[in-house]
């Protein structure tokens, strides 16, 4: 099994987002405020967190996501927990 | 029983199984509305529970099981009494949102919660009650009670330290972080979990197969390993009410009913 780098981790949650929120991958960049570009409110983040945790087999306590809306950050975040 | 539809829920009875469904928008907060009818549920339940064996518990609303208490609700009517007149309608209406609780975790019924989405507060109260809980794999689980500087007012805490670890209950409740299903499963709070659409469904099957067994043995049983925890119970009561009082509880509610997020759920 390889080490998951944070390219990776990160281009896992764009496609991951593309696919559950119907939007077109290439529409989506690593800087973006998620719940601008994708268009969704605190109820549907809460889906994307489960959807991510089941992804990546983590688990995301929602206070250490408080205040992050890019891409970029949330993979740091789950990174920091594979 | 044959069945009845509310403003809040709705049940019917189908070969020996109840269902009870919750259908109020935004995500089945419980409110004056909803415990009228949870009442009114129960009376009728109680009325007819020879001819049934299982009870399931389920929600009709998309975003989720249910959200918990009616907060807006609950502000909307502090504010406009004293404050000493607040406490004595919020002790009622625990007392009375209590002998909902106690009467569907007392039920010789075999009862299940099939749930999805956002259950929280509240919500996982009512789940907590119900002998076991199927969950769709994007339910998703929260004590988020102590961001409003209350602890949980429906029977959880009790209910979750008798079924589960202290450690576990200080985690959920002190921390007040959501979490999924595979955690859930993992303390032991959830006994299934399915794929997206499908709780209500293996809610059934299970439901179905409870059906093949001696009631009256099934009754024993669930009376044996499942005593109600009557003086916690209370207790949780008379903190709740003892922590309304405070000026950081109204200022919790403020902030929860003046977000202009469309669902503010997240801490």
């Amino acid at each position: 099994m390889g080490i998951t780098t944070s390219n990776q981790t990160l281009d896992e949650i764009l496609a991951l987002a593309a696919a559950h929120f119907k939007v077109p991958r290439e529409k989506l960049t690593a800087d973006d405020d998620f719940f601008k570009t994708l268009g969704i409110d605190s109820l549907q983040a809460l889906d994307l967190l489960t959807k991510l945790e089941h992804h990546f087999h983590v688990e995301l306590p929602d206070y250490e996501l408080q205040g992050v809306s890019d891409f970029r950050t949330l993979a740091s975040r789950i990174q920091a927990r594979l | 029983m044959t069945g009845a539809r509310g403003q809040a829920l709705s049940w019917k009875v189908a070969d020996g199984v109840v269902e009870l469904a919750l259908h109020r928008e935004p995500c089945n907060e419980i409110g004056s509305q909803t415990l009228d009818e949870l009442e009114k549920f129960i009376s009728a339940l109680e009325d007819s529970e020879g001819g049934a064996h299982a009870l399931i518990i389920h929600s009709d609303v998309k975003s989720g099981f249910c959200a918990g208490a009616d907060l807006r609700e609950l502000y909307r009517r502090s504010q406009a009494i004293s404050k000493e007149a607040a406490v004595k309608g919020v002790r009622e209406y625990l007392g009375r949102i209590h002998r909902v609780m106690n009467a569907i975790d007392a039920s010789p019924l075999t009862t299940i919660a099939a749930v999805h989405g956002v259950t929280f507060g509240g919500g996982l109260e009512l789940a907590l009650v119900c002998d076991l809980i199927i969950a769709d794999k994007m339910a998703r689980f929260c004590f988020p009670e102590l961001r409003l500087g209350l602890i949980p007012g429906f029977g959880g805490i009790p209910r979750l330290k008798r079924d589960l670890g202290n450690a576990v209950v200080r985690d959920l409740l002190l921390t007040g972080r959501s979490f999924n299903t595979t955690k859930a499963q993992q303390i032991g709070m959830v006994s299934q979990v399915v794929g997206e659409g499908e709780a209500l469904r293996a809610a059934r099957a299970t439901a179905a197969q409870l059906g093949k067994f001696d009631r009256a043995t099934a009754a024993a049983a669930k009376k044996f390993i499942k005593p109600i925890p009557y003086e916690e119970l209370q207790q949780e009561i008379d903190i709740f009410c003892e922590l309304f009082t405070r000026p950081a509880v109204e200022e919790g509610l403020k902030r929860f009913v003046e977000s202009t997020d469309a669902q503010p759920y997240l801490p």
